[in-house]
């Protein structure tokens, strides 16, 4: 079973050597290319003739939008799952938190009727959600084992419920209308909002750029002590706490982070939809985050944007191709259902992910050492 | 007196696993606690390092209270722990498992030099330094354990059952690597089912018996005890 894990660690860190053995400017080149591209990518004359690669059936700048958006929510449920290894099954409860906080700042259906400005409200939105995460976390935090996913779970359902059967603040089943684009003011040549009902490129390239600076914040992250307190954390509390590591502080913070990254894409989501209401926020949109994370490899982001990228897009891109054979697929029936699949097979033949980190995969090759029952221990 | 520990209770759940400890252990002495299965003696070793929170009694450490203290703050304070069952971080290298002993510590050189001693005393984990501490034998996960827990220059390091699981050549190692440590000025309480070994190394004992101190004295007292050579040493 060494031999395994050592050929796992080696093949990584042959990838990474390599990548990094590659002269600065060309490792600075192939990153600007890569992102040319995926701004250039929602342009009909940019992907039209990228035949293989696009989406046939759907509009091709809404589903990027949509990815990305997903994309979003993974890298932000990855720090909480990925790095500190905390169950998190109400990641979309957190969501919840921060599109009703913008709703009800912004739109002028709401019982408040303030009227913020959306890029007010955000701020405001990630917040609120990072308190949510606080008052939530400080007392499941303590306990250890599944408590959290219980809770977490609990939580995201409560917020549902309560958004459709409120009728005071949340109107119910009738949600709340008429929330703000965000930045009515930023016009177009033609005069138009930038953001605004038909045209999904904008907001693909407002999430796109969000995910870029919270990926560099979560990068910076893993690399100090707080990302070294993590890892600690998730491979073994106990002996984390005596090497010093004030663990409940640090689970804590995960849990915030994510928390906030939820609310940030809650927000987004309200500011692109001009509408929410409790269907918005199903439970099994918290499960498929989950399975995106866990697809591309918990605890590396570059794994978490992947498993993402595959579980929005790849359904999508089967449509248009079942489209062009002249078959009829319903995406979001086949997302659960292929992605329950692939799911178990990953799990007998890679368990660590598509792209796990570098520790991750000798982690499950430790657990894996563990349950072999023909290893005696030296 | 390094550590005092009063009358210590403590619970699991309805389940009373320490009925009322009191032992201490003196700057700069090598103390065995030895004692059957399920006697309690890594039960000790959490409530001393505050891994379990206690029902009732004290925890005196380097004359402070620490009994209510958080087990990272005990750390800074001086308690070094390599737990039962080892506890090293699988997915970290064995460098990055001693630098995460470190994690408390601020004082570069120190840590350099900490480093260089823990290789020095185990310069196996100096050749294993860029290997997965989960890929690690038992043994060595031993070593690293123990270096690790050197690494956060503990005043009083608590051993619990070092010699697990080790090769009887390994096992006389270890054991005289402890009486290194102890000579180069760390305090060690040491949890032992290797009875013999314990005490023959150490200055003063404590039997435990089901949650209860039932004898103390000093390493060769209880080594000649016929009552302890009976149950302890496996000779009538
Ligand atoms: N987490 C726990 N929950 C409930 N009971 C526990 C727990 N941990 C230990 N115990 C019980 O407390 C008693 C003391 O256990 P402890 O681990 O301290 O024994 P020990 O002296 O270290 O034994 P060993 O030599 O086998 O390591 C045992 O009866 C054990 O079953
Ligand atoms: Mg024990």
């Amino acid at each position: 079973m060494n031999a395994h894990v050592e050929k796992v660690r080696a093949r990584g860190a042959r990838m990474r050597q390599r990548w990094q053995n590659m002269p600065r400017q060309v490792r600075w080149i192939a990153i600007i290319a890569l992102l040319v591209f995926l701004y250039l990518l929602p342009n009909r004359w940019f992907y039209i003739n990228l035949w293989y690669f696009r989406t046939m059936e759907s509009d091709m700048a809404t589903v990027l939008f949509e990815t990305s958006f997903f994309v979003l929510l993974a890298v932000g449920l990855n720090v909480v799952v990925g790095f500190a290894g905390l169950l998190d099954l109400g990641y979309f409860g957190f969501f919840a938190v921060g599109a009703y906080t913008v709703a009800l700042l912004t739109s002028p259906e709401s019982r408040f009727d303030i009227g913020w400005p959306w890029l007010l409200a955000v701020p405001a939105a990630v917040a609120v959600t990072m308190l949510s995460g606080v008052i939530l976390g400080t007392p499941t935090l303590r306990l250890r084992g599944d408590y959290l996913a219980i809770v977490t779970l609990g939580f995201a359902e409560m917020i549902r419920l309560y958004a459709a059967r409120n009728e005071g603040i949340a109107n119910g089943q009738r949600g709340i209308p008429e929330i703000p684009h965000p930045v009515p003011d930023l016009k177009g040549s033609d005069g138009q909002s930038v953001f605004g009902v038909v045209d999904a490129r904008p907001y693909y390239w407002l999430t796109l750029t969000i995910i870029i600076f919270v990926i560099l914040g979560v990068r910076n992250l893993t690399r100090s002590r707080v990302g070294r307190a993590w890892v600690a954390i998730r491979e073994d509390e106990d002996a984390a706490q005596i090497m010093g590591v004030p663990t409940f502080k640090y689970k804590l913070w995960a849990f915030a982070i994510g928390a906030a990254v939820g609310g940030l894409s809650g927000a987004l989501f309200a500011g692109k939809q001009s509408f929410i209401n409790s269907d918005s926020f199903q439970l099994t949109n918290s499960i498929l985050v989950l399975a995106a994370v866990i697809l591309g490899g918990a605890g590396n982001v570059y794994g978490a944007v992947i498993g993402a990228f595959i579980t929005w897009y790849l359904p999508e891109w089967v449509r248009g191709i079942g489209g062009a054979l002249g078959l009829e697929i319903n995406v979001a029936e086949y997302r659960i259902l292929i992605f329950g699949a692939v799911l178990i097979i990953m799990m007998i033949f890679r368990p660590q992910g598509i792209l796990p980190s570098r520790r991750r995969a000798a982690e499950f090759a430790d657990r894996r050492q563990e349950a072999a029952p023909t290893e005696a221990s030296a | 007196m390094l550590l005092e520990i009063e009358n210590l209770t403590l619970l699991y759940g309805r389940i009373q696993a320490l009925h009322g400890i009191s032992l201490h252990v003196n700057e700069g002495e090598v103390v065995a606690l030895i004692g059957a299965n399920g006697a309690g003696k890594t039960t000790t070793m959490r409530a001393i390092s505050g891994l379990r929170p206690v029902a009732s009694g004290k925890i005196i450490f380097d004359g402070h209270d620490v009994t209510k203290v958080r087990a990272d703050l005990r750390v800074i304070r001086g308690i070094g722990q390599a737990p039962e069952g080892r506890g090293v971080f699988p997915g970290m290298t064995v460098q990055e498992n001693l630098e995460m002993g470190a994690y408390s510590r601020r004082d570069r050189a120190g840590i350099a030099q900490d480093l260089a001693m823990v290789f020095d005393l185990f310069p196996r984990l100096r050749e294993r330094q860029r290997q997965a501490g989960g890929t690690l034998s038992g043994g060595e996960q031993q070593m690293l354990a123990v270096g690790r827990a050197m690494m956060t220059r503990p005043k009083l390091l608590l051993l619990d059952e070092p010699s697990m699981g080790l090769a009887p050549m390994l096992i006389q190692q270890i054991f005289e690597i402890i009486t290194r440590i102890n000579e180069q000025g760390t305090t060690v309480l040491l949890v032992e089912q290797n009875a013999q070994q314990a005490l023959s190394r150490a200055h003063r004992g404590y039997v435990l018996e089901t949650g209860s101190i039932v004898k103390e004295g000093s390493g060769q007292e209880l080594l000649h005890d016929p009552a302890v050579k009976e149950a302890y040493l496996g000779v009538a």
